[in-house]
């Protein structure tokens, strides 16, 4: 192996217009190594990964200054890629140095078939002809461990699920045998056992093509699991670059270590029976410091009337097909589901997608008809509930959503989100007492009362899961359900948020039912836990017994999968194989209904019966209608 | 995403919004003020004028038409009768459209199918057979002519905004304002009107164009106001046949339209960048 490095990025320079958004950034990759660029979102790593394809100036970004060189196959000369011109720049792009991105779905072209696809990459700069190309293509799909790869080619990418379809991204990124793979992000929109398989893939095909990667990631567990160098970057500029051993090891720089300590780590609980407010670690700039106090969270009345009870929930959708528009398909959503939720208490529910822990949650919040089965709100049953009754559920219960963005209008101030539940349930009267009641729940939530004047688009991530908050405080909840409030923020982010969520919590007495797939919070958050598995609760119990002595073996694998942020012990979980099994189900083939038997007190594991599941690929033309 | 706010083109945007003003605002108060500057009306004729260019006569600035009427009055005059038809039928279009496409999008199932396929049918019948049919039924004059023009274009925007409405309802601000308890009314009006308002004004200020031509093509039919009472689309009309041999004829009453329409658009798309607050421009 040479010396020089494959790729030698120096003092780069990146902006848009007169804002620089990358600055004086320097590292390089050698082939056959993994570099991981991390960062939280606005660090630049995304602009960096697109200046190295000379993607920018499509992004009307410009390289203002520094170098990129590229090493040339004769392992002499080099090309310094900043200088090359459109054309020069096309034959590099994909054939030495390819890309994936985050979104699988939307990056794939969806009127044309995967072969087809494939093929256009390979006829583009490989000279294939029609048979040799559909060779290559399936030589490919199996390269990146794809069963039955004929049949791949002639479908589309909506057929596909999302693990497939990034598995397809990376065969096509591979198609011309690059020497470097950019990858962005590629993992972060998958569930955790098939992020698990991706990240095996990557790490198996750099080995055997001996190529060099660059990955792109806010994910410090997925850096643990992949990388042998690792680059930070904050607000544009590089902060430490150390191989992977030494940044988890040994941190040099405060922010490096307020990241990682900012990382929630599962195993962190154990031995613990509440959970606990950890104190916050804020980087002001310069250092990290500790604020606050670690306390038991000891809020539960467990002797208290559950808020809600939900009582053999059914949800199901029907699919029609074909000309008539006949049901043919079944979505079991949700099969039998009995839970109770106590006041002050968090209840997480997790699962993989397709696992039913949303569909729950909206049942409760009658955003969602049910098939069958009772929801109970203060003793009585929603069906039965008149309009008053139904309003006093729709205070009592707040929702919050993944992302804060798209949850509040954008046409209107922030101010007005968070009165909208106060004049929806007429629980103040006056202008001035209800200004005065948001800017107390503002500053409640950690904002400023001037703050109200203005538009979601004016400010952070944070902020906004923080106004989402506080408008669902605003209507005196004593339920919050939080479908996966936390997964779009940055960690660091993300910790203050659950610092904030359990301080509310302890004060006033919440309860949340909080929806997730990230096992390290909901091990941080919850009380108890309840693991989804195509629509059924498998287990359920307190957290220190879920995880710590996991019953079903569906947790187990849930566990496994998460990455640890520890490069020491990387691939030493088992790999799993296989996809997520699909929901749908024939018309007539109901799912079996495992009940749950107690195996410790208040801890239920479900009674595995036969394997007939029979999972079937979603097939074109289908059209979903809610029953 | 990128935004375009750059200071530029805020310059610009205040500009759009001057020039919008001055040139609707000068329309507007001509034609307004047109009694008191011509009140002969533009329809004294003078046969030995007839077909004068522009500037021949300090008393004709802008010409005669083929009977020797004044263009001048006559293009101030007939903006009355093109502005009240243009504007006024776009409101109620825009109006009923806006009512149908929120209430059918956001209720879809039945409410839908039927708005929809009245909608389909609508679009299906050719213009003028529909304009006939009135007619001979209901018979012409103004008002009639501005109920013809709403009830053949209200669908255009109940589409868009049914479409818009397909779109905007799944997202989660608006299941989050239904998670609260809002009413129905305040997340149609509240919530999905302001987000979705910006092409259907752009569209209205398009069809404000369209309608004071359709005008013309109506009166020639006997549907809109009596033939002798001018109007911009009318006179667009007579002058055809004098083209090649008295542009002006025509040409004056079409710049009349083009510069109405390029204030109003200018304004509408002034209003549409005011109303999102994120000060971005879209189309």
């Amino acid at each position: 192996m040479s010396h020089s490095p494959l790729l030698d990025v120096e003092s780069l320079h990146v902006a848009f217009g007169r804002n620089e958004v990358v600055k004086n950034l320097s590292f390089s990759v050698q082939a056959g190594e993994t570099l991981a660029i991390v960062g939280e979102s606005g660090s630049g790593k995304s602009v960096t990964s697109l200046a190295i394809m000379r993607l920018v100036e499509y992004q009307h970004a410009s390289i203002t200054k520094g170098c990129i060189r590229f090493q040339r196959p004769d392992g002499i000369t080099c090309l310094d890629l900043t200088q090359l011109t459109d054309r020069e720049m096309r034959r590099i792009r994909g054939k030495e140095i390819s890309m994936i991105f985050q979104e699988p779905m939307t990056s794939l072209n969806p009127v044309y078939t995967i072969g087809d696809q494939i093929a256009e990459v390979l006829a583009l700069h490989e000279q294939h002809d029609r048979s040799s190309a559909r060779q290559e293509a399936i030589r490919l799909l199996k390269l990146v461990r794809l069963a039955d790869a004929e049949s791949l080619l002639k479908r589309y990418p909506h057929q596909l699920s999302g693990g497939m379809r990034q598995r397809v991204m990376i065969a096509m990124a591979l198609a011309c045998k690059p020497r470097i793979l950019v990858a962005d992000e590629p993992t972060t929109a998958l569930d955790v056992t098939i992020q698990a398989q991706i990240l095996a893939i990557i790490r198996d095909l750099q080995k055997e093509l001996g190529m060099a990667v660059i990955f792109i990631t806010h994910d410090m567990g997925v850096v643990a699991e992949v990388a042998d160098h690792v680059v930070v970057m904050r607000e544009g500029e590089k902060i430490e670059e150390a191989p992977v051993k030494e940044i988890f090891a040994n941190p040099r720089e405060p922010y490096t270590k307020a990241l990682l300590s900012a990382v929630p780590k599962l195993g962190s609980m154990q031995g613990h029976r509440l959970p606990r407010i950890e104190p916050l670690i804020v980087f002001d700039g310069s250092e990290a410091r500790r604020v606050g106090e670690s306390r038991e969270q000891n809020t539960v009345q467990q002797d208290a009337s559950p808020i809600v009870r939900i009582n053999n929930l059914v949800t199901r959708f029907d699919i029609r097909k074909g000309f008539f528009g006949g049901v043919s398909h079944r979505v079991h959503a949700v099969e039998h589901v009995s839970l109770d939720i106590y006041p002050g208490e968090t209840l997480a529910l997790v699962g993989e997608s397709g696992s039913g822990k949303s569909t729950i949650g909206r049942s409760i919040q009658l955003l969602q008809e049910s098939t069958s089965g009772d929801i109970l709100f203060s003793g009585k049953p929603v069906a039965q509930m008149s309009r008053i009754e139904k309003m006093r559920l729709r205070q009592e219960v707040q929702y919050i959503f993944q992302d804060p963005f798209a949850s509040l209008d954008p046409r209107k101030s922030v101010g007005f989100s968070i009165a909208e539940p106060i004049h929806t349930h007429g629980l103040l009267s006056g202008r001035r007492n209800v200004q005065r009641r948001v800017s107390e729940l503002l500053e409640r939530v950690g904002l400023k009362p001037e703050h109200a004047e203005r538009y979601p688009h004016e400010f952070s991530g944070g902020q906004r899961q923080r106004i989402c908050i506080a408008r669902a405080l605003a209507s005196r909840p004593k339920l919050i359900i939080a479908d996966e409030a936390l997964s779009a923020l940055d960690v660091s982010i993300q910790a203050q948020i659950i610092h904030l969520m359990m301080t509310l919590q302890r004060e006033e007495g919440l309860a949340y039912l909080f929806i997730s797939h990230d096992m390290a919070v909901v091990e941080k958050m919850s009380h108890r836990v309840a693991v989804l598995h195509l629509g059924q609760v498998v287990e359920l119990g307190p957290r220190q017994r879920v995880f710590d002595a996991p019953q079903h073996a569906y947790t187990r694998k849930l566990l496994a999968a998460v990455p640890v942020a520890d490069p020491a012990q990387r691939h030493k979980h088992v790999l799993l194989e296989g996809e997520i099994p699909s929901p749908i189900r024939k018309v007539g083939d109901e799912p079996s209904i495992h009940p749950l038997i107690e195996v410790h007190p208040g801890h239920f594991v479900s009674r595995e019966a036969s394997h007939n599941h029979s999972p079937i690929a979603v097939n074109n033309n289908i059209q979903e209608t809610g029953t | 995403m990128l935004s375009l706010n750059f200071p530029s083109l805020r310059r610009f945007k205040n500009f759009e919004f001057i020039l919008g003003i001055l040139l609707v605002g000068g329309i507007a108060a001509a034609i307004l003020l047109s009694g008191w500057l011509f009140p002969g009306g533009g329809s004294d004729i003078n046969l030995a004028m007839r077909l004068l260019p522009p500037m021949a006569e300090s008393a004709y600035p802008l010409g005669t038409d083929p009977l020797g009427r004044d263009l001048l009055a006559r293009v101030v005059i007939g903006g009355e009768i093109s502005l009240k038809v243009g504007v006024y039928s776009a409101l109620g279009a825009v109006m009923i459209g806006i009512v149908m496409g929120l209430v059918s999008g956001y209720y879809g199932g039945i409410i839908d199918m039927l708005v929809m396929r009245f909608a389909d049918v609508q679009l299906a019948l050719p213009f003028i057979l529909l304009a006939i049919t009135f007619i001979a039924v209901i018979g012409g004059g103004l008002t009639n002519m501005i109920i013809l023009l709403i009830i053949s274009q209200w669908v255009q925007y109940a589409r868009l905004v049914r479409g818009s409405v397909l779109s905007l309802k799944d997202r989660e601000f608006i299941l989050s304002a239904q998670a609260i308890g809002v009413r129905d009314v305040r997340i149609l009006f509240q919530h999905l009107l302001p987000n979705l308002i910006g092409p259907v004004i752009v569209l209205m200020t398009l069809n404000v164009a369209n309608n004071i031509l359709l005008e013309s093509s109506l009166t020639f039919l006997g549907l809109g106001v009596d033939p002798s009472v001018p109007s911009w689309g009318g006179m667009l009309a007579e002058g055809r046949t004098y083209l090649q041999t008295a542009w002006w004829v025509s040409v004056f009453p079409g710049l009349a339209i083009l510069l109405t329409v390029l204030g109003l658009n200018l304004l509408g798309d002034w209003l549409r960048d005011t109303l999102d607050p994120t000060g971005r421009t879209s189309l």
